[in-house]
């Protein structure tokens, strides 16, 4: 690791004077379960890394109107023992998906939405898009981790957020403060990430000097929701396929729905038609599995990862009967 | 006075040999005052880090050490591979830099400057036709051999199957990574803590290249945290944390980083094999015609061509032949029970399909064929054991009948075969006047309960306690033993202090004889006292008053042919699994071994050693695995979140039984350290085949390689 000037604000305004110095080449800390290792393997080398564990406003959850906003600082486990969100099952399925206990209590929502790929390329130091002398490293090498759709680019990872399809299923905003001390905005998760075509691009919208400082979700509305990680191991692990789904059911019969697929693209990944085809139908396995067809539909696998197609279709079946607690005999 | 013979007791007459008894050094390694050589940090010790090559094969053009000389903090700087040298696999140590914190001595790896001129590399160790028409030369012959006439048995045949089969490579994980602390007394003599599995044995190791005499070197063990055969050298980067430290004139303290450690601290070779198998309308197997193929590394060899198949010697027509692979991948050492977990995964899953494809039941096919492995009533009665704690008659049934819908369940076994001699080794003991005993030996405890173990045997000897007895032990100084490594330390250290301890208590007797006016042959000692006929005469402190103002000291030596060791173990395992077919997901829902290993000194260690095996069986049977990639030939995956190693909840419930008839007692002593680990993979692969219908061919049986399998219909 190298040498770096550490400094703790104790509110927004401060947080972004000290992250816009030095040419914003600086880095947030929250829960440090990623930027530590990062630093570590000196794949970022900050010149400051601001630690914004003190800022009070973005911490907890509280009402909003009919919905709630989360503080990005908010823990993994204060979400999943949170009574505001209790009936926001997908989030909590996501905290018990990540099983290990020093994770669930150091690592914060803003940190998870903005952790950067475990693609072996990226974290071996080949950078975000893994180019040698414009070929893909990614494309030509193991490949069995990577994308399987949004991968004609250059980006070939897979998003490493593992809230975000559970929060976008939900129809969650971000609120994005810097880098001016007074600026902020508001905009749909769904918008908030980003493919790069150039390795400058980053993961998110977030420019250097930025952050998110709270999630927003909507009402639930009677609506139910589940998140199903296909996950190799029982401990610590990252997910081979996500899907999340948020569903609103009338009388056993879908009169709304909202699919997204994580760990399958360099994005959370939409699965808008997959959601379309549940509508006017009840769920059972037929409906779900056509969901999970059609989710996956577009695929384009790379050399060593066809078998992510088959895990991204089960996902997003099983997800979708999972909201709707009918998910019988699953590993 | 009747002749004094050297035996253990009398089954019956233990009271702690056999028993459960916890570790004497538990607290200690529980509560971290334990101290392993990463622990060791002396008066201005300096740390090292390490500049690793990051490719598949380059020759260095130059390298240029000047600034990292200069950086703050930084006292010496070592050069492993300087300009011409050739670096053949990722990860090959460049240069070492010491400093007084780990940071500027990372702050000095960076300054180094290092041109690299890449060379082609190789690195799949599977695509065998690919191998042999990649340039350089990558395969090669290991030979072949055959027996009887496999094409007339084949003919004759009532049931053929043919398959692929392998394992892939895994490297060596030890908890506390390769290295030492070394600290020099004057100009010549060195002091070294090293993580070790062969304290008696690495001295001369960095007396030679460091050009001192061997008894100026220092060896000290007291505690390692594991080795499973990748810690008997002092090693390069051993000899180079003795060299910094000369050069800087501190203590240096250099291990291997965790990546490192994955990427140059050792590897099991790897092997896949085309099988053909096959066998008489009985079931009775005939055939055997293998080829197989792996790698090792660079060396490019596989597991060995001479075992296969495994355990079934008695196969009577059987062809084999093996060729190598070159890899541009770190070297393989010794890794648990070397190559027998390999030979395992690649024969008893073959006999498994040819069970499935008779529509036998897999536990008779392996029982009927047990005439031709070197234990056939032992392996018989522990299979019997097996079924009965796995339910195996009730839980059975037809490959690819594991009900359920996406969630099959299905059984397999396995079974393995280990030697356990006992290692060389000499110990001293010492009576002291006062009653206190200890013992002295240069062996050391990699894990398998060793203090423990020696605690017993000499408190059993002479009516103690086990808190009774201190053992000494980690140091070169101290009397020379093997190292540790074949499962030979416990039977190495048991047998010469049984020796020992008995020709010191026989003094004891005999001088309690003369002064209490009883026979000598009428003694024992129990409870801390000497009794004649079961009457107490004197105790223990009393006897040893007896030795005078000098300690008694012994010295004992193994092994002998005296029956206190012996070798040669079978054991079984079965597997009760759960495959989730549309994530290729498995789970353990049960695992049941059964072993042998001759007279069991501590049967709780004998179990922890078993239940060990167990769980790295499950690691490389379901998600451990090195990841090379072509591309870049790098090992992708050399961290901890990727190098997939099972947590708790990967465990299942697991069952142990350790097989000790009265007949396996009167053996002696036999190590265990190896064996258990050997046919985890294949039972658990057996019992995947079993759930699915299909063979995933090779292990580990990772989701992407029970999909692949799954869709293909491999069965």
């Amino acid at each position: 690791m190298r040498p770096f000037e550490y400094a703790r604000p104790q509110n927004e305004s401060e947080a972004l004077d000290l992250l816009n110095d030095h040419d914003a080449n600086t880095a947030v800390l929250a829960g440090g379960t990623d930027l530590i290792a990062l630093l570590q393997e000196d794949l970022q080398a900050p010149q400051r890394v601001v630690d914004i564990k003190q800022v009070e406003s973005m911490q907890g959850i509280a009402a909003d109107g009919d919905g709630v906003v989360i503080g990005a600082l908010t823990t993994l486990e204060e979400i999943s023992e949170s009574p505001m969100l209790a009936d926001y099952r997908s989030l909590g399925d996501v905290v018990d998906g990540v099983r290990a206990i020093q994770i669930q209590q150091m690592g914060t929502l803003g940190g998870d939405l903005c952790h950067l790929p475990n693609c072996w390329f990226y974290r071996n130091g080949y950078g975000l898009l893994a180019l040698e002398n414009g070929e893909s490293l990614v494309a030509a090498g193991d490949n069995r981790y990577h994308a399987i759709l949004g991968n004609q680019g250059p980006a070939k990872f897979v998003s490493a957020a593992r809230f975000a399809p559970a929060l976008i299923a939900w129809g969650a905003d971000v609120r994005v403060i810097g880098p001016d001390a007074g600026s902020s905005e508001w905009l749909p998760l769904e918008h908030f990430f980003v493919t790069p075509k150039v390795e400058s691009q980053g993961v998110s919208v977030l420019k250097p000097g930025q952050l998110i400082s709270h999630v927003r979700l909507p009402a639930t509305t009677g609506r139910v929701s589940s998140t199903y990680e296909v996950l190799q191991m029982e401990g610590l692990d990252w997910p081979l396929a996500t899907a999340a789904a948020t569903i609103d059911l009338d009388g056993g019969v879908v009169r709304e729905a909202s699919i997204v697929m994580g760990h399958v693209a360099p994005m959370p990944w939409v699965a808008h038609e997959a959601a379309q085809s549940l509508i006017g139908q009840p769920v059972d396995e037929v409906s779900a599995g056509r969901a999970g067809e059609i989710a996956v539909a577009q695929a384009t696998p790379l050399r060593d990862n066809a078998y992510k197609v088959q895990l991204a279709k089960t996902a997003v079946k099983r997800a979708v009967l999972s909201a709707a607690d009918m998910l019988e005999g699953a590993l | 006075m009747a002749e004094r013979k050297v035996a253990w007791k009398k089954r019956s007459d233990n009271t702690l040999i056999g028993g459960d008894h916890t570790r004497i050094d538990g607290v200690e390694k529980a509560s971290g005052h334990a101290k392993y050589a990463a622990d060791i940090n002396t008066a201005g010790t300096l740390f090292a880090r390490l500049l690793t090559f990051k490719g598949g094969a380059a020759v260095v053009k130059s390298i240029d050490t000047a600034d990292a000389e200069k950086t703050p903090g930084v006292r010496a700087v070592h050069v492993f591979n300087g300009a011409g040298k050739e670096l053949r696999w990722d990860g090959t140590i460049v240069a070492a830099v010491a400093a007084d914190t780990p940071e500027q001595a990372e702050d000095g790896v960076r300054a180094i400057k290092v041109a690299y001129e890449t060379k082609p590399h190789w690195v799949d160790e599977e695509d065998l036709p690919g191998a042999t028409a990649a340039a350089g030369k990558r395969t090669k012959p290991l030979g072949d051999n055959k027996k009887g006439d496999v094409a007339a048995a084949l003919k004759a045949a009532k049931h053929v199957h043919k398959g692929y089969y392998g394992i892939a490579t895994i490297s060596h994980m030890c908890l506390e990574t390769h290295g030492s602390h070394c600290e020099w007394d004057g100009e010549d003599k060195l002091n070294v803590h090293l993580s070790t599995q062969n304290v008696s044995g690495t001295g001369g190791q960095f007396a030679g290249p460091l050009g001192i005499d061997a008894s100026n070197v220092s060896i000290t063990c007291n505690y390692i945290g594991g080795g499973f055969g990748s810690k008997f050298a002092a090693d390069e980067w051993g000899v180079a944390c003795a060299q910094l430290a000369k050069k800087a004139g501190k203590p240096v303290r250099l291990m291997l980083d965790r990546a490192t450690e994955l990427k140059i601290g050792g590897t099991r070779p790897s092997g896949f094999a085309e099988v053909t198998i096959a066998a008489d309308a009985e079931g009775n197997i005939t055939v055997w015609d293998s080829h197989h193929w792996g790698t090792s590394g660079i060396a490019g060899s596989t597991i060995s061509l001479g075992q296969l198949p495994y355990c079934f010697d008695g196969i009577p027509n059987r062809n084999r032949k093996a060729t190598g692979i070159s890899t541009n991948t770190g070297p393989n050492r010794a890794w648990r029970a070397p190559p027998h977990p390999q030979l395992c995964a690649v024969t008893d899953t073959v006999i498994d399909d040819l069970a499935a494809k008779m529509g036998a039941n897999s536990y008779d096919i392996f029982m009927k064929n047990l005439d031709k492995t070197p234990k056939p009533d032992v392996y018989a009665e522990e299979m019997k054991i097996g079924a009965k704690l796995i339910d195996w008659k009730a839980k059975w049934h037809a490959h690819g009948k594991g009900g359920g819908k996406s969630v099959k369940r299905g059984l397999g076994m396995a079974l393995h075969r280990w030697g356990g001699r006992a290692g060389a080794t000499t110990c001293t003991v010492k009576v002291h006047p006062d009653g206190a005993v200890e013992t002295f030996l240069g062996s050391q405890d990699l894990g398998t309960g060793t203090r423990t173990v020696i605690a017993i045997t000499l408190a059993e000897t002479f009516g103690l306690g086990i808190n009774d007895v201190k053992v000494n032990l980690g140091n070169n100084s101290y009397p020379k033993a093997n190292p540790s490594g074949g499962s030979i330390t416990v039977g190495g250290v048991s047998g010469p202090h049984r020796r020992a301890g008995l020709e010191a208590l026989w003094k004891i007797y005999d001088l309690v004889a003369a002064k209490y006016k009883v026979e000598a042959d009428s003694l024992s000692a129990k409870g801390g006292k000497i009794l004649s006929a079961g009457k107490s005469v004197c105790t223990w402190k009393q006897a040893c008053g007896l030795l005078g103002p000098m300690p008694l000291e012994v010295q004992g030596q193994g092994p002998k042919n005296d029956g206190l060791t012996s070798q040669g173990v079978a054991g079984i395992q079965m597997a009760d699994v759960s495959v989730d077919i549309e994530t290729g997901i498995v789970r353990i829902n049960e695992l049941v071994a059964v072993q042998d290993c001759g007279l069991i000194i501590d049967e709780l260690t004998a179990r922890s050693q078993v239940y060990g095996g167990l769980i790295m069986g499950i690691a490389y049977a379901l998600s451990e695995e090195r990841v090379m990639d072509n591309r870049t030939g790098r090992f992708i995956n050399a961290d901890l979140e990727n190098y997939k190693l099972p947590r708790i909840g990967d465990i299942g419930k697991l069952k142990v039984h350790m097989y000790q008839p009265d007949s396996e007692y009167e053996r002696g002593v036999v190590g265990l350290g190896e064996p258990p680990v050997i046919s985890t993979g294949a039972a658990i692969s057996n019992a995947v085949a079993n759930a699915t219908g299909v063979r995933v061919p090779v292990q580990p049986l990772t989701p992407q390689r029970v999909l692949e399998a799954l869709k293909g219909g491999q069965a």
